[in-house]
């Protein structure tokens, strides 16, 4: 399986690659870790004339804290998310969301800004950052602005970015300490996309869940931010009757392809599954 | 379409290449360098039967262009054994412990595990499946692999290697 002829550049800063791809139009397409794109390639459903590879971009790189916030560069490869002592300290749920991803030598090429900005709905880490609340940092022709994830998906690989933009950053608020969080997920083997998954966070107060956000992965054309089940459990204890009633309404917004994976309705129950028992570890891992 | 040239060092020896852009880095080594340890299983992205070492990461070398690589530390099967012409203990422990029947997955499992054993020198069964589970054998159901790795640890800790019971 060989590719279409391309022609490559690498650039050594965000600058030179807005540049490259305002110029080059829809015939330029940036390349990241390659993990989605060169597959596509190889099957020509990609076939750009220009790659723009944005691995020489030293900016990129790295998770840092800044304020309140923890901010990851685009080109942070899954392998850099397993292994940072910073993420694993506030934010776990990155972590354990990142090892369900693919399989070692994915984790190893792919990043997290790949991940996030392509718009596969099967993406793991989408769910997770409106579960987080988290904030994309995108420059393009214009300059940079920033984009809240939750506003970010459009449809299946339709997103807030134009033609030209780079995802620069991920931008996530720490969680409050003794916040508990969890991501399920239901596949079929390793290094497959998700029948259906679910990312929670949560804190909690005198027995009472004090806050709470849910992210559903692979069961819409988008991920989806299930506000309405998270304000049905917020004030509740996670009790029985309550959780059937966010569960509920969890599976209400879901509208899954029947695939390989399974038909529509199954998919739909397996992501209420998946949020009841994303629920009960986040609860447990709460303080 | 023009060509690029590449540097890469691949087991220890730089070379100097033209590649088109498009040349995967599986058939760069292959067919220029000649270097056929690295397989082509299933050429998207799941086998694992491709993976080389590349600046200090297991990549399955059927998902990176050969341009991508320049610059890089390469190492493939063929530079595994010891200096001196022996065996790798990863080598030995596949022979040892029977880690293969038709060998094909073979390169790729040993190179994966070699990165393994760097970052994890005494790894547990379970992390020694998950650390290969991008690797597939369709053979040996991964129980003499697993034996294999623990083997090659054992020995690299310069400690006795003691067989599980099963």
């Amino acid at each position: 399986m060989i590719p279409s002829a391309f022609t490559y550049h690498r650039p050594s800063s965000v600058q030179e690659a807005v540049g490259l791809l305002a110029k080059l139009g829809d015939d330029g397409r940036a390349i990241a870790g390659g993990h989605s794109l060169i597959p596509m390639m190889k099957l020509r459903l990609a076939t750009p004339g220009h790659l723009v590879d944005l691995a020489g971009i030293a900016d990129l790189k790295g998770i840092r804290s800044d304020g309140n916030d923890i901010v990851i560069g685009a080109m942070t490869t899954q392998h850099d998310v397993v292994c940072s002592d910073l993420l694993a300290g506030k934010i776990p749920l990155l972590r354990e969301t990142a090892l369900l991803i693919a399989d070692p030598q994915v984790r190893y090429m792919g990043t997290l800004g790949g991940n996030v900005a392509n718009g596969d709905p099967g993406n793991d880490m989408p769910a997770v950052m409106l579960c987080l609340n988290a904030t994309y940092h995108v420059t393009g022709k214009g300059g940079g602005r920033r984009i809240a994830a939750r506003e970010f998906y459009q449809g299946a690989y339709f997103t807030a970015m134009e033609g030209g933009d780079v995802l620069t950053a991920v931008r996530i608020p720490v969680p409050p300490a003794g916040h508990g969080a969890a991501y399920e997920k239901l596949k079929r083997k390793v290094g497959d996309f998700a029948t259906a998954a679910a990312a929670v966070i949560l804190t909690i107060g005198g027995g009472k869940v004090s806050s709470c956000s849910i992210g559903l992965t692979n069961v819409a054309e988008t991920p989806l931010w299930a506000e309405e089940a998270a304000k049905i459990l917020t004030g509740s204890s996670l009790d029985a009757a309550t959780v059937k009633r966010a569960i509920a309404a969890a599976e209400a917004i879901t509208s899954p392809a029947s695939d390989a994976r399974g038909p529509a309705h199954y998919r739909t129950k397996m992501a209420g599954v998946m949020l009841m028992r994303a629920l009960a570890r986040a609860k447990a891992n709460a303080r | 379409m023009a060509k690029s040239h590449v540097t890469i060092k691949v087991n220890g020896k730089t070379v100097e290449e033209l590649v088109e852009p498009r040349t995967l880095l599986i058939h760069f080594l292959r067919e220029q360098l000649s270097l056929t340890g690295p397989h082509i299983g299933c050429e998207t992205s799941h086998c694992g039967a491709c993976t080389v070492d590349l600046d200090g990461k297991s990549v399955k070398s059927c998902t990176i262009f050969a341009v991508q690589a320049n610059g890089a530390d390469i190492r493939t099967i063929e530079g595994m054994a010891n200096p001196d012409g022996t065996l790798h203990a990863l080598q030995e422990g596949f022979r040892q412990m029977h880690g293969l029947q038709c060998g094909f997955c073979t390169p790729g499992m040993i190179t994966r595990a070699y990165r393994l054993l760097q970052e994890n020198k005494n790894p547990s069964e379970e992390e020694i499946r998950h650390g290969i589970s991008g690797n597939l054998c369709r053979c040996t159901g991964y129980q003499n692999i697993v034996k294999a790795i623990q083997y090659a640890a054992a020995k690299l800790n310069g400690v006795p290697f003691q067989e599980a019971a099963e």
